[in-house]
């Protein structure tokens, strides 16, 4: 005979489920490299399609760098919940007791440590090929680790909304990349502020804004579209 | 009251009550344009300074107005659905995505038309326009999300669902493009204060508003019907319907 078991608290079962996808992601490191290697072969055509003049290449960088994180964010997200959906977990995850929209945090948040956060610490690297001043780097640093995650809960959207279609892949860019033009456009003025010895703050106040409504917003539809997409 | 609500979720009821709209507002909303179009065109005095080229805000100025208003009409429509799940608010949402863009797309083609020789080029990367291209691929979207289901119910609640995300995205987009940059000029009509533009010149273009308000109700309910009659198109009532048309 089988006591019957308590279920977890909110907190321990997000715990639990940021474990277990940051598991799932560290047994595909080549999954993990992907999105930066995506970012370093984009950074390689830039010179290659613009020229490689040093002043033209400082003077694009920042919106390179920007656009090209926001490309690589957008492709990921594409799988936040692909395979869950396809195993049946996710029908768990909406039918368990915890709230949907914790759980749904502890997804995201697993995505943007795999994506966004690793992307945020390599890209001085990246910076420095594409010949972005060494004084920018830092407004670089932080304002893609604010806007990586606004990317992140914002692209799980869409990843919610076309979970369930066998032809997500382009749809996915279609419905998000509106949405993620605020970020490129607070995120690039903070780092082209810093080339030019103008305080940052002020944009990067903004993204931490932007990043604020997003956690309190995002979760919401992120959990709507999943429950559409699992009774559809 | 209540019945009133009740009976906007039943299909058969909808569609007459749409074409019964129609009958009144249909002939109203051709005079309107057709006297809102003349006058604007014909009888108002030249700009001082972009002579007669300035007519174009009599299209250009209402088509842009509308495609906002639309983006929320859809949104509302959407958020009914979701909450009441009411399927005539599903029809309404689905039908505005289109006519949304088509307006969407006018108010950016004129313009351009307007834009070549007042700035002396087709397209500027000014905010404004910027803000109503994001609104055209948030349109289109909708209708790709759309048609991308197969299952329509589920179809509906995903539109739904962007939609809303998008109503609560405008007004960050907005704001966020109009830091970015801008060149084109602050809104001429204020509802506090004076109105920068002469009222010979202003009211034909509030008719002109008011005519694509009703060129989109038309629009709509037109869409309406067409798409009620679709989705019901096993029941009797449209069954019968279709045998007395034919007769």
């Amino acid at each position: 005979m089988t006591v019957p078991r308590t279920p977890p608290g909110t907190a321990a079962f997000c715990l639990a489920l940021l474990r277990r996808q940051l598991t799932l992601a560290a047994r595909r490191p080549i999954e993990i490299g992907n999105p930066l290697l995506f970012f370093a072969m984009v950074v390689a055509l830039f010179p290659l399609g613009l020229g490689p003049a040093p002043d033209q290449l400082a003077g694009f960088a920042p919106g390179i760098l920007w656009i090209i994180a926001l490309l690589s964010s957008l492709l990921t997200s594409d799988t936040v919940f692909r395979s869950d959906f396809e195993d049946g977990s996710l029908e768990q995850l909406l039918l368990a007791p915890q709230p949907l929209f914790m759980s749904v945090l502890a997804y995201i948040c697993a995505h943007w440590l795999v994506t966004g956060l690793l992307l945020a610490l390599v890209s001085p690297l990246f910076a420095l090929m594409i010949k972005l001043p060494a004084a920018a780097i830092g407004a670089l640093v932080a304002s893609l680790l604010l806007g990586t995650a606004v990317l992140s809960l914002v692209g799980g959207i869409g990843a919610a909304l076309t979970v369930g279609l066998k032809r997500g892949g382009m749809l996915i860019s279609l419905l998000i990349l509106p949405f993620y033009m605020p970020v490129l456009i607070f995120g690039s003025a903070a780092v082209q502020n810093a080339t030019l010895g103008i305080p940052a703050a002020p944009y990067l106040a903004v993204l931490g804004a932007l990043l604020c409504l997003a956690i309190a917003l995002a979760p919401l539809a992120i959990a709507a579209g999943l429950r559409i997409s699992v009774d559809a | 009251m209540w019945s009133f609500f009740h009976k906007l979720g039943s299909p058969p009821w909808l569609y007459r009550i749409a074409g019964t709209i129609l009958r009144w507002l249909l002939p109203i909303t051709l005079v309107a344009l057709c006297v809102g179009m003349t006058w604007g065109l014909l009888y108002t005095a030249p700009d001082f300074r972009q002579g007669n080229s300035y007519r174009i805000i009599y299209i250009h100025v209402p088509a842009a107005v509308v495609a906002l208003a639309g983006y929320y009409v859809m949104a509302l429509a959407g958020a009914v659905s979701l909450i009441w799940k009411m399927k005539m608010a599903d029809v309404a949402m689905k039908a505005c995505a289109p006519i949304g863009a088509a307006l969407t797309f006018i108010a950016l083609v004129t313009g351009a038309i307007w834009g070549k020789p007042t700035w002396g080029t087709w397209w500027v990367w000014d905010a404004r326009i910027t803000s109503m291209l994001i609104l055209l691929f948030l349109y289109l979207g909708v209708v790709a999300l759309y048609e991308a289901y197969d299952n329509k119910e589920a179809a509906g609640k995903a539109c739904a669902v962007l939609s809303l995300v998008g109503m609560v995205n405008i007004p960050i987009i907005y704001k966020s493009v109009d830091w970015w940059y801008s060149l084109h000029q602050p809104a001429s009509i204020k509802f506090t204060g004076d109105s920068t533009i002469d009222p010979s010149m202003l009211y034909p273009l509030l008719l002109m508003i008011a005519a694509f308000y009703a060129v989109f109700t038309c629009c709509l309910l037109m869409n309406m019907r067409a798409e009620i009659l679709e989705r019901e198109a096993r029941t009797n009532w449209v069954k019968k319907l279709a045998l007395e048309y034919r007769t």
